[in-house]
């Protein structure tokens, strides 16, 4: 009895945590996906009616919406936070004597809450009281800048407010891809006189692509999940022109009570999600084992 | 730029070289501006009075220094019908934050040992299938937690919300863990065994020890995580129980009497404190967290 319980610790210490993640995770996930294929609306049913959650879902405006706002806010998250990165990341690559000072100045924004974050650039882009309201107040009475209340532009302030949030973040990670590309191919390239922003363009950008792929999976990952920050920038409105899938499926579950419709908007999710990331982690995961 | 060394050039080619250097400085000072506006903007804000911000400059200094907001913020700002500031949410999170990071760590460390140090069949699957878990997006599971927490009877309490951040902390500090003693060399786990130490002997003398660093990374990332967590909180808490996110949500969003953005700054500034003294006493550690946390694997 000692003897196996000796020799079966190891599986006895990582059961626990192994049967809780069977259940909490692919167990949850399959009973949304279970109910994502019911009639349920305030109650969950369990018995299977087909797609009609993702027909209502597909046929909803709403949904639409909050899907156009992923890829437009995604896209330009993703695109301008890694070109932000990858500007600060070479400029502070310069041998800066203030680097340390400078990268906490950059990077502070990621510790903090995104309904910080969502807060703050609220009352920064309030037209009344915010950038607006001074710019009006130097002189520039015409000066409009009304986008949180705009609601063809207020998904932008969601990009501005998140790039805020995370671009620190991705220089950070170029930094230190910057700083692990060979040294010594560098000092032959300057030694034969080619210019600096050849050698940025020819041999260290190239050779970070692993970084840049990582840096797109955190930001992607990122972007769908986003929640908190339009919860406190914009509540989704004004209306729903700012609603993203996670504040909709929030909205479906916990205010509409249309169990149905969250379970089927967070199944799409799911599938983004693991379209972006499921890749990723199986090279990550096969070139360890090599 | 170019090292081109003909005499005539040299002069041209230094004072180039200082120009671009003084923009260089400029530009990163620019963008500087650029992440500490917002802080700024809201420490000034709090400091004002309600007439001060209606009648002043969003970026002017305040003309008289005033603490009432912050008062206000901690204990008498209003959340909905409830109005004792953020001071009861605040220590919500403490009671929330400190259980969850102790918890998951520990597990994270005795998890990340088994699946680095005492590899048996199958525990690459187990350690896979755990990582994935990782990248869901939580919306996929809210609801049937929702019903498990009702049906364990801690729905909308503050262990609920602790279980809740334990079992979805667990992919990440198991691998962070992990990482980190698959780098230690199997022949000490052997040579220990060789000697008669035991599984939790091995660990409790040989690796513990040596965690430190590991520790301190988990810790760190835990507890920004979960301090700065809002959409566990704000599903699964009720009155009473809600954290500092959901309350200062509420305080900015509360629709009824005079919107007071001092007090909103305040008390955002006072949510966001914790995670920011974290960040400025152990910046290294919590930047290794965000990259350990994204290359994953």
């Amino acid at each position: 009895m000692t003897k196996w319980l000796e020799e079966n610790t190891p599986k006895l210490v990582l059961a626990p945590s192994f049967i809780a993640v069977l259940i909490f995770v692919y167990g949850f996930i399959a009973w949304t996906a279970w109910v994502s294929f019911t009639r349920s609306r305030l109650l969950p049913r369990y018995d299977i009616e087909g797609f009609i959650q993702y027909d209502r879902l597909f046929a909803s405006p709403r949904w639409d919406t909050a899907l156009n706002n992923l890829f437009v806010f995604g896209f330009l998250f993703i695109v301008i936070a890694m070109v932000l990165g990858l500007v600060l990341a070479i400029l502070l690559d310069q041998n800066i004597r203030t680097e340390g000072a400078i990268r906490t100045v950059y990077l502070y924004p990621m510790a903090l809450s995104m309904i910080v974050t969502g807060t703050a650039w609220k009352w920064i882009l309030n037209p009344g009281l915010g950038i607006q309201a001074m710019v009006r107040g130097w002189g520039f009475e015409d000066f409009t800048f009304d986008w949180l209340v705009n609601p063809d532009m207020a998904i932008y302030t969601i990009v501005i407010a998140a790039i805020w949030q995370s671009s620190g973040f991705v220089m950070a990670l170029f930094l230190a891809g910057l700083r692990s590309v060979d040294g010594e191919i560098i000092k032959a390239a300057q030694v034969d006189g080619i210019p600096t922003w050849r050698i940025y363009t020819a041999i260290i950008i190239p050779s970070m692509a692993p970084i840049f792929l990582s840096a797109f999976i955190v930001l992607s990952h990122l972007a769908i999940k986003s929640f908190d920050l339009v919860i406190a920038l914009t509540g989704g409105g004004p209306g729903y022109a700012t609603d993203l899938p996670a504040t909709y499926m929030y909205a479906m579950a916990f205010s509409r009570g249309d169990i149905g419709q969250a379970a089927s908007s967070a199944m799409i999710m799911m599938m983004v999600v693991f379209a972006i990331v499921v890749p990723y982690l199986y090279s990550e995961l096969r070139s360890k084992d090599d | 730029m170019t090292d081109i060394s003909m005499t005539s050039e040299q002069n041209k080619s230094q004072t180039g070289k200082i120009v671009l250097r003084w923009l260089l400085y400029i530009a990163l000072g620019l963008f500087a501006l650029f992440y500490l506006m917002p802080l700024f903007v809201m420490i000034t804000t709090s400091l004002k009075s309600l007439d001060e911000i209606r009648t002043g400059d969003l970026i002017a200094l305040p003309r008289e220094v005033t603490f009432d907001a912050w008062r206000t913020a901690w204990s008498g700002a209003c959340t909905g019908i409830q109005c004792e500031g953020v001071q009861p949410y605040f220590w919500n999170s403490i009671l929330i934050a400190i259980p969850a990071v102790a918890i998951s760590t520990l597990l994270g460390a005795m998890n990340g040992y088994v699946v680095a140090q005492w590899r048996f069949r199958g525990a690459n699957i187990i350690f896979s299938l755990m990582l994935f878990g990782c990248f869901i997006p939580f919306q996929v599971v809210l609801l049937p937690m929702a019903r498990t927490l009702g049906i364990m009877g801690i729905a909308g309490t503050i262990p609920g919300l602790i279980f809740v951040h334990v079992i979805y902390g667990l992919g990440f500090t198991t691998l962070f863990f992990r990482n980190y003693y698959v780098s230690i060399p199997a022949e000490l786990t052997k040579a220990a065994k060789v000697d008669g130490a035991g599984f939790f002997r091995i660990f409790w003398s040989i690796f513990l020890p040596l965690s430190l660093p590991i520790i301190v990374v988990t810790v760190i990332w835990q507890f920004t995580q979960i301090w700065n967590d809002f959409l566990f909180g704000v599903s699964f808490s009720q009155a009473g129980t809600q954290p500092v996110t959901v309350a200062l949500n509420n305080i900015v969003n509360s629709t009824t009497g005079v919107k007071e953005y001092n007090v909103d700054m305040a008390a955002a500034i006072i949510a966001a404190l914790p995670t920011l003294f974290v960040y400025v006493v152990a910046g290294k550690y919590f930047i290794r967290g965000l990259t350990a946390g994204s290359v994953k694997g």
